[in-house]
């Protein structure tokens, strides 16, 4: 993977959060003061942060949050493969699917059937919703490495802001987001 | 009568080793860490995991189980061995279910620990989402099949340490599943909690309830070193 | 389970001294005699054996021929492998599917069938074939599926479970029995008509030692494929302290494409015992035990008959060749439906009626073996050089063959030829030479020594079969030249699936997610890098398993990979990644429950 930049003013920082619980993002913002050290050093392109739904120009870095549980979700991630230099899976979901994973031992149909059919808290009939604004579930929740090519990973439930932190920096001067010991965490 | 000691070497370091040891406790009483999973220091080794496989004489072998011998000249700390170890504690990552962040063990889980001292950031290897029911019908031990890794600690401890038989192997190969004394669960067994193969679980597939967080995270066994750090720490200084 | 079947089991064990060391007999007769393994009976045969379910469960679920579940009353075991599938396995498992109206694996609705498939059951030279209520049936075709379930259906009650093992008279009521004779080419070792004790009378006429002299003079090795030197590990086995000592022939022959130790074991059966109680009265042993893969149990009967034919003739028994203290007898093992009790220290675990896992050594099993006790663990074809060497002595054995590998060896050859069949030929010819002897003029390679061997290609087919080049066990498999390498290679992946026993992660895991970056590799959707991947993993397999499964199992993938880059080249995706899994087929499952379309790209 070439880890050359693209020539912008500022290197571009792209996030997105799949299924999971923005709380990668939340983590992202759990750096203190150095936010604004942060704003210095790259230029936010699409993400959450600043609403930018759509790229428009490549972008150096891409943070993956979450990972693939539908079809939206699929289509977001080569986005971001197709725009992003690097690309970065970023937390437990991103990495081996995270709690919306537990689903992965059942079936689709089963797991719909629980929820909505013969779930505890139903009450009448249950009726598995299926407007089409709704993205078809996958089979099961894949890890993003499964979806697109990955470049690194920086694991963690969320991976702490200094993790993120020391990640991205590594990044951005071109080196290998090779994570201390204290800051290298599954959970 | 004291039995003669010896002497090998591991990565160019002499150790003095006496007989009946195995490599690997020769050298960790030498302070030189070869990375295991399935040993426990209580238990005798089984040779399950081959986490510990050394390059012995030329040959690969699980350190726990090969005896200490004269002259051995062993390989431990070298980039295809750690290579090999990581991809085989990547391979029970994705064999079993193993969400570290909501896994009571997380921070004192020999799996995790190893994944960490041998530089796995992610398993990459495909997941393949096994189906295993949690067991909870007993009142002290919970059974977490999802977590377990097949190592055979407590069907040793149960067997040899407790006199109960509580654990055993059903199955082969990737179907493999540890299985219990009774048909209708742990709780139908003779297991108590304060069994020693309570105590043995390297993950968190047998966990006593009511205990796990009375150490908060940050503060276990290896949330601030690696795995192995104490028995490197006996090892004073390099032999010059 | 009823109080008769209690008491059924009781009288069961105690008929086995109420010895847990016998399991594998005591569990096989009450497999056979209520067709399954209940619950009940494992509460039952622990109670006798005064040890616990869990470890009674721990053996019982190890073996693919017992049964934890009720299934059908008769058994049809089809052969899959890539020999039997290229001469049309799948079509006769298709007539069989529909004329029963299950799928392999399933039982029918009135319990009278189970259709499966098994691993290689010795018949490579024969296929299609199947075991059916453990009869061999060879050489089956689609048409013959309705003859056999009808044969099946008309003998005797119906509701009654076959006898096990089965019986001459039992095969004799089914179509396509029996198999014909695998021996194409007879040489020294199976040439001539040996009479039943030569090779022992020629040992009782020296001392022990000098008989493991003869062996070593002879140069023989072991010819399950490893070659250790025959007369080094009697010696050492004879020099280790026991209280007893063992000779084990391992019949396990489980290796796909092999089959010379069927057509010993059933046309040569006193070369093969007279083989044995060479090794008993060298070694000092009482007893020998001869390990049979339980796909053979239809040779139990005749095994059996000369056995007692041997001691009824004196070669069996007390004070053999009137030697007053040379007490020697044999038992037969059988075994259960697991590859890996092949490998000699797994071999010993199920002997003592335990899962077929492999112990480490050292110890070694000259040290100790069989109930820890000293123990030599030759292959069958050795067991029948060594009669002939005490025969015919070491110099006429060392005349045939190279000077590393004396005698000859039976070359197991199916697949893509014109006579397909056990060649007994010298070692040292050429695969080039075994090639033009079994007509195979135009074969894209040969799986060499079977799945844990290796895939030789044509620019090797002047390399010699002997130790110092192509060592072999005998498997020899010929592919053709429109056959697809690397889906036979997965198909052999899948094998070492079945077959891991589960005891290390390298190889329980290994094999499995090998398998799947071979599917991935077939299904042309592999990347360069899922290339690579796929041989990094093959190779760490190889170099972290505990035992010689695991340590070989990467093979099929790692030597087709060697010998035909070409090949897997061709097969790569042209895009730079593919996923895991296409999105359709995620989708699949929401498309079924929802009855919708995905959103197009695009939209």
């Amino acid at each position: 993977m070439s880890a050359t930049l693209v020539k912008h003013a500022k290197p571009t920082l792209a996030t997105c959060a799949l299924t999971g619980c923005f709380g990668c993002h939340m983590s992202l913002l759990d750096i203190d003061e150095r936010i604004l050290e942060l704003v210095d050093l790259v230029d936010l392109d699409v993400s959450p942060f600043d609403d930018k739904k759509a790229f428009d120009r490549p972008v150096d870095v891409g943070f993956i949050e979450g990972g693939c549980s539908n079809e939206y979700n699929v289509r977001e991630l080569r986005e971001f493969r197709k725009h992003c230099r690097i690309l970065v899976s970023v937390g437990a979901c991103a990495i081996n699917g995270g709690v919306p994973a537990m689903r992965n031992t059942i079936s689709l149909r089963d797991c719909l059937d629980a929820v909505y059919l013969h779930g505890v808290s139903l009450q009448g009939d249950g009726v598995i919703p299926n407007d089409e604004d709704l993205p078809l579930l996958l089979d099961r929740v894949y890890p993003s490495h499964e979806v697109v090519k990955i470049d690194y990973f920086l694991p963690g439930c969320p991976p702490s802001g200094d993790a993120l932190w020391e990640g991205l920096k590594a990044l951005l001067i071109g080196n290998k987001p090779d994570l201390p010991y204290l800051l290298c965490k599954y959970e | 009568m004291v039995a003669e000691s010896f002497s090998f070497t591991i990565d160019g370091i002499v150790v003095q080793a006496r007989p009946g040891q195995s490599v690997l406790q020769a050298c960790d009483e030498a302070g030189i860490y070869i990375p295991r999973l399935c040993h426990h220091p209580d238990l005798a080794p089984s040779g399950a995991c081959r986490v510990c496989t050394c390059r012995i004489n030329g040959r690969n072998s699980a350190a726990c189980v090969t005896p200490a011998a004269p002259g051995m000249v062993i390989e431990n700390d070298t980039p295809l061995l750690t290579a090999d170890r990581r991809a085989v504690i990547e391979m029970l990552f994705v064999e079993g279910n193993h969400p570290c962040p909501y896994c009571v063990a997380s921070g004192d889980c020999e799996l995790q620990a190893l994944g960490y001292r041998l530089g796995m950031v992610a398993p990459v290897q495909p997941y393949q989402w096994p189906g295993r029911p949690i067991d909870a019908t007993h009142p002290d031990i919970a059974l977490d099949h999802d977590r377990c890794i097949l190592c055979a600690r407590c069907i040793e401890a149960s067997r040899m340490q407790d006199g109960k038989s509580v654990f055993g192997f059903a199955g082969r190969g990737i179907a493999m599943r540890l299985n219990v004394d009774a048909a209708g669960g742990l709780g139908d067994t003779q297991m108590a909690a304060i069994d020693k193969a309570a105590s043995v679980c390297p993950v968190a597939c047998i966990v006593i309830k009511r205990g796990s967080y009375r150490i908060p995270n940050g503060e276990r066994r290896f949330d601030k070193a690696p795995i192995g750090s104490d028995i490197e720490a006996r090892r004073a200084r390099p032999t010059p | 389970m009823n109080a008769a079947g209690t008491a059924w089991i009781g009288g069961i064990v105690r008929s086995f001294g109420s010895d847990r060391t016998r399991l594998m007999d005591i569990v096989t007769a009450v497999q056979h005699q209520f067709g399954y393994v209940s619950d009940e009976a494992v509460q039952s045969l622990a109670t006798d054996l005064g040890i616990h379910p869990v470890e009674i469960e721990e053996m019982v679920s190890f073996y693919a021929f017992f049964d934890r579940q009720e299934r059908g009353r008769n058994r049809i075991r089809l052969s899959n492998t890539p020999i039997s599938v290229m001469k049309g396995a799948r079509d006769v498992a298709r007539a069989f599917e529909e004329a029963l109206g299950i799928r392999l694996g399933e039982t029918t609705a009135d319990g009278a069938f189970t259709l499966q498939w098994t691993s290689d059951i010795g018949l490579a030279d024969q296929e299609p074939a199947a075991l059916v209520n453990g009869i061999p049936l060879a050489a089956l075709t689609p048409e013959d599926a309705p003859l056999i379930l009808a044969a099946l259906r008309q003998a005797g009650d119906p509701s009654a479970l076959p006898a096990y093992p089965p019986s001459a008279a039992d095969a004799a009521r089914l179509p396509n029995a029996p198999i014909r004779s695998s021996l194409v080419q007879a040489g020294p070792l199976l040439g001539g008509s040996p009479d039943k004790a030569a090779g022992l009378r020629a040992a009782l006429a020296l001392t022990p030692e000098a008989v493991i002299d003869e062996i070593t003079a002879s140069k023989l090795r072991g010819r399950g494929g490893a070659g250790f030197p025959t007369g080094l590990k009697w010696r050492l086995t004879r020099k280790a302290t026991g209280v007893e000592h063992y000779i084990a022939c391992n019949a396990d022959e489980g290796e796909p494409g092999t089959f010379k130790d069927r057509l010993l074991l059933s046309e040569f059966p006193d070369l093969v015992f007279d083989g044995m109680s060479v090794a008993g009265y060298a070694l000092g042993a009482r007893t020998g035990l001869l390990y049979l893969r339980g796909e053979y149990a239809y040779m139990w009967d005749d095994l059996q008959r000369v056995l007692r034919e041997r001691r009824s003739l004196g070669l069996l028994g007390t004070g053999i060749g009137g030697k007053a203290g040379f007490d020697f007898d044999i038992r037969i093992q059988l075994g259960a439906g697991a590859y890996i009790c092949g490998e000699e220290s797994s071999l010993l675990e199920s002997l003592e009626g335990k899962r077929g896992s492999p112990r480490d050594r050292p110890p070694f099993p000259t040290e100790r073996g069989y109930l820890g006790q000293p123990t030599a663990i030759d292959n069958v074809e050795t067991l029948v050089c060594a009669t002939r060497i005490m025969e015919k002595g070491a110099a006429w054995f060392a005349s045939f063959g190279t000077k590393e590998s004396t005698g000859t060896k039976l070359m197991c050859v199916s697949g893509d030829c014109e006579r397909p069949g056990i060649y007994e030929t010298p070692f040292g010819i050429t695969i080039n030479e075994l090639l033009d002897l079994v007509g195979a003029p135009d074969a894209q390679y040969v799986q060499f020594s079977g799945p844990s061997g290796q895939a030789v290609a044509p620019k090797d087919f002047g390399r010699r079969i002997a130790y110092e080049d192509l060592s072999t066990g005998g498997s020899t498999m010929i592919f053709g030249p429109n056959r697809d390498v690397l889906d036979i290679a997965l198909q052999f992946s899948a094998f070492f699936v079945d077959e891991s026993c589960g005891w290390c992660p390298p190889c329980r895991v290994g094999t499995t997610l090998l398998k799947q970056g071979m599917e991935k590799i077939v299904a042309g959707r592999a990347t360069l890098a899922d290339l690579a991947s796929t041989e990094a993993l093959a190779n760490t397999v190889l170099r972290m398993s505990r035992c010689g499964l695991g340590q070989t199992a990467p093979n099929p993938i790692l030597t087709t990979m060697r010998s035909f880059p070409e090949i897997y080249e061709s097969r790569l995706a042209s895009a730079d990644f593919e996923p895991l899994v296409p999105l359709q087929d995620a989708l699949r499952a929401a498309v079924q429950v929802q009855g919708r379309d995905p959103v197009k790209d695009g939209a």
